[in-house]
């Protein structure tokens, strides 16, 4: 067991737990933070995307000890009311069927056009590719990037 | 105007008796657990709120809320049937909102989502909802002014009568309403008059998915709850022999460590209640993560069991004996037991005409066999249960898709009344057939009960995935009789698989040929199958549909037009009597696919594939556009054509279209569950391959026949036929016909 000092979406918190303790897990069971999903614990399907210092993490696999003074932003924090320009465009086209790994998709769309504002369909889908989406709503999510490009 | 008798004050429409007379403050927390608002802070809260029927109450400030009655796993159903009480209700969609029904199905009804048959089964009686509800508020209105009812009109949420110039909001006749009985007959709009119905409405649960909002079962927290986990057997063939718990129940943040058996002894299963691993290790514990590290010490001796006989419940309400044998089984071993099936007789399941005879007189045959794996659900979100279990009394909130099927075998295994269930069904992420198999609940139930204390049970990703209720594995052979002059003349299909039959008799082309045989065959297995995205059809479209391209091909005819021809046929002159599909409205899809792809103009450098089916109720054609790029088959684009009858939501439905069509690309190209001495080879999605954003379909094009027949479901049809589609666009794409799924199954590239 351990104190950690973690900065989640603006604000501290301090936890005592296992080091090794994924930041999902964290967030779900600890800070009762839940927008951040488990899908598959390996890294490989995107549902627990979060954003550490900007960039998208699967949150799964990262443990907290690993953050140090790095800044978390989960999708509870990615706007204040959620307006953020990928939101806003994810409710414009409607994108989510069953909506659970969408808070992943939202966070790694999210930390793309940070970096990359105007991406190219290529570009999009390397982005994405580590998000999976059962209900198949990946033509909407594209298209949901475009606009959300155009917003942003 | 139908007018249609409604069935109201006795199950469906029932009234809380406390409510009977007045109004009531209810006591909903908006932003707990499930519940949504669509326009959430722009719309005041009412003082009060007046129950009118049990779906539908109306605030004193005329907001509505109304019950979804059934469970939502993405079908966006908690939308779509609000929708319909809206429609007859005649109120501002903007004033709704819409809160998940708990189970209850004296209030409720069939709360089922599955089957396609959501908005089948609810369209008249959410209807009749919304409709006696307005007659209610007229009827109220027209005693408040003294005037005849026949006077009173309504528009959006207002009550209006024209020749005083009175009106009113119908939060102001929300009291006298809920006061006068529910009438035994009421008017339903004509079509014509739709004004909600056909028009495209946004998820009123959108704002919070994209907002990550805590709305599914695994998500469920309450005050002192526990999370527990389960250890199943390792392979399919085994069970449970001992476990090493006391060195587990040192270990930090665990509370205690046993194993719990589901069922009773002698307990006859209901079809739903299929389960390989009816007992199980459980690890109950503070924290997911001090859970899943226990969980890896556990020490657990599992044994072979002998075969068994069950009895099981089926629909009809009379028992199956199912067999369960004994032993470790490998895919390469079912594959050679299948392959034998090419060259045996099967069970006659339909003859028509005298099929030996034209296969003998045939100037050529065209064999080919198909074949499809297991595969797994891969819900994205894992099964998981919350339960609380005190005394007689048990809590359950879960993500499920039926959950009439699994009360029963709660109340037994626990040992309580049905009637001391209370269960809250949460927004599932996914479902796809999986979640109507509810045996998590009852595993979390019962580790509820032995641990004392509220519980929720979650599965990891590698429990979930090789848990069993699998899409089985599948083969048919067809064979097509031609004449010397390239007619068919006589069409056979033999069928089968692990452990069930996919096959079809009575559906197309049976009706479209003079000499028509169906075979089918069986082989018994322990590994678990259950329903998955339409069930059997997802394997028979693909094969049939690939068949008759073939055969179409071999005629020298138009893919389409040969199709076309055989329905023509089907429905001049139909070949026996039990036909399970309506030929014109099949014959529809093709013509509105042929027509939006510009079927006959030529494509540059795509190779075009089409494929049509009837399933669930539902007729859905596709037409797609394939390129090869660096080896890599590229779906550029699906036009897709559906007649379900009256589109309720449009853009839902199309989503629900675009979801089919690239799951069932996925599947068909990478989908595959493979078995080593009983041991499931794929556990997680690093060797599970699913469909990735880089491979989806780069345009998908949805189009609806018009027409005003009912609406059927969208949930399952578009998908069985997209497997046909992508196997005919390959062959035209590579030159080379596939038969046996996942069509790129390692290899990954073509050519």
């Amino acid at each position: 067991m351990a104190t950690f000092s973690l900065n989640i979406n603006g604000k501290d918190h301090q936890v005592e737990l296992d080091p090794n303790t994924p930041i999902l897990w964290v967030l779900r069971d600890h800070l009762n933070m839940l927008g951040t999903k488990y899908g598959c614990g390996i890294a490989q399907c995107g549902a627990c995307t979060i954003h550490l210092d900007g960039i998208a993490m699967r949150s799964c696999i990262l443990p907290v000890s690993a953050i140090k003074d790095k800044k978390i932003t989960t999708i509870e924090g990615l706007s204040e009311n959620g307006n953020h320009p990928v939101q806003q465009a994810w409710l414009e086209h409607d994108v989510p069927q069953c909506g659970y790994c969408q808070a992943g998709q939202i966070m790694s769309a999210a930390a793309l056009l940070k970096d990359n504002p105007n991406p190219t369909d290529k570009e999009i889908d390397a982005a994405m590719n580590g998000n999976i989406c059962r209900c198949g709503t990946y033509s909407r999510i594209k298209k949901a990037i475009k606009t959300a490009s155009e917003i942003g | 105007m139908s007018i249609i008798k409604t069935a109201i004050g006795r199950r469906k429409f029932l009234k809380s008796s406390a409510l009977a007379g007045g109004g009531m403050v209810l006591g909903f927390s908006w932003l707990a657990s499930c519940q949504s608002l669509p326009e959430e802070e722009v719309l005041a809260m009412p003082k009060e709120w007046f129950e009118i029927n049990s779906y539908l109450k109306i605030g004193d400030n005329g907001v509505i809320s109304i019950f979804a009655p059934n469970p939502e796993f993405g079908q966006n159903v908690r939308t779509s049937m609000p929708m319909l009480v809206a429609e007859e209700l005649d109120v501002d969609w903007k004033k709704v909102i819409v809160e998940q029904a708990p189970y209850h199905k004296e209030k409720f009804g069939r709360q089922f989502t599955g089957g396609s048959r959501g908005i089948m089964s609810r369209w008249e009686p959410l209807r009749m909802v919304g409709a006696s509800a307005r007659q209610m508020l007229r009827e109220a209105a027209a005693q408040a002014w003294q005037v005849p009812i026949e006077e009173v009109s309504t528009e959006e949420g207002v009550l209006h009568h024209k020749n005083s110039g009175q009106s009113a909001h119908y939060g102001e006749m929300a009291a006298a309403a809920a006061k006068i009985p529910v009438p035994k007959e009421v008017q339903l709009k004509e079509v014509k008059d739709f004004k909600l119905i056909g028009t495209s409405r946004k998820n009123v649960d959108g704002k919070q998915i994209v907002t990550g909002k805590p709305m599914f079962g695994i998500d469920y927290q309450k005050e002192g709850m526990l999370i527990a986990m389960i250890e199943h057997p390792p392979a399919f063939g085994m069970t449970l022999k001992s476990i090493n718990s006391d060195e587990i129940k040192t270990l930090p943040g665990i509370k205690d460590v046993f194993s719990i058996k589901s069922y009773k002894e002698d307990f006859d299963k209901a079809f739903f209640d299929t389960n390989a691993f009816p007992e199980i290790v459980a690890i109950v514990g503070n924290s997911t993560w001090e859970v899943l590290q226990a969980k890896k010490q556990l020490k657990v001796e599992w044994h072979p069991f002998e075969a068994y006989t069950e009895k099981v419940k089926n629909f009809r309400g009379t028992i199956d004996t199912k067999n369960v044998p004994a032993g470790l089984e490998s895919s390469t071993q079912h594959n050679a037991i299948m392959n034998e099936w090419t060259n045996k007789k099967g069970t006659i399941a339909r003859k028509d005409g005298n099929p030996e005879a034209a296969f003998k007189k045939a100037a050529k045959i065209i064999e080919r066999t198909y074949s499809a794996p297991f595969l797994a659900h891969n819900c994205m979100e894992p099964m998981n249960a919350f339960a609380h279990v005190e005394g007689e009394k048990v809590h359950i909130a879960a993500p499920i898709q039926i959950p009439s099927f699994i009360v029963n075998t709660l109340a037994t295994s626990l040992g309580v009344s049905e009637d001391n269930i209370q269960m809250e069904m949460t927004r599932m992420g996914g479902g796809f057939g999986r979640r109507a198999y509810g045996h998590y609940i009852v595993e979390a139930a019962l580790i509820s009960q032995k641990a004392k204390a509220p519980i929720k049970l979650i599965y990891t990703r590698e429990d979930d995935m090789t848990n069993g209720i699998y899409r089985p594995t599948y083969q048919a052979t067809y064979r097509a009789a031609l004449d010397e002059n390239n007619n068919l003349t006589a069409f056979h299909v033999k069928a089968g698989g692990i452990p069930e039959s996919p096959l079809f008799a009575d559906r197309f082309p049976a009706g479209a040929i003079d000499n028509y045989l169906a075979e089918e065959w069986s082989i018994d297995s322990n590994i678990t199958i259950g329903a998955f995205r339409a069930p059997r059809s997802n394997f028979m479209a693909g094969a049939e549909q690939s068949f008759l391209d073939e055969v179409a091909e071999a005629i020298g005819q138009d893919a389409i037009d040969f199709r076309l021809e055989l329905l023509d046929r089907a429905k001049q002159n139909p070949v026996g009597e039990k036909n399970d599909y309506d030929a014109e409205r099949y014959a529809g899809v093709l013509q509105l696919v042929k027509e939006k792809s510009n079927w006959n103009q030529n494509q540059e450098n795509k190779s075009r594939g089409v494929s049509a089916y009837f399933c669930h109720n539902t007729y859905a054609a596709h037409v797609l556009d394939m390129s090869i790029e660096n080896g890599k088959p590229i779906v550029d684009k699906v036009c897709c054509a559906i007649d379900c009858g009256i589109v309720v939501n449009p853009d839902a439905a199309r989503n629900m279209a675009e979801g089919a069509i690239t799951d069932g690309i996925g599947n068909a190209f990478y989908g595959e569950l493979t078995f080593k001495d009983g041991v499931p080879e794929k556990k997680n999605f690093d060797t599970y391959r699913m469909i990735r954003m880089s491979e989806a379909p780069q345009d998908i094009d949805v189009h609806f026949v018009q027409n005003e027949i009912n609406p059927t479901g969208m949930g399952e049809p578009p998908f069985p036929p997209i497997f046909g589609a992508v196997a005919n666009a390959m062959y035209k794409a590579t030159g080379k016909r596939v038969y046996k799924q996942p069509f790129l199954g390692n290899e990954q590239v073509l050519g």
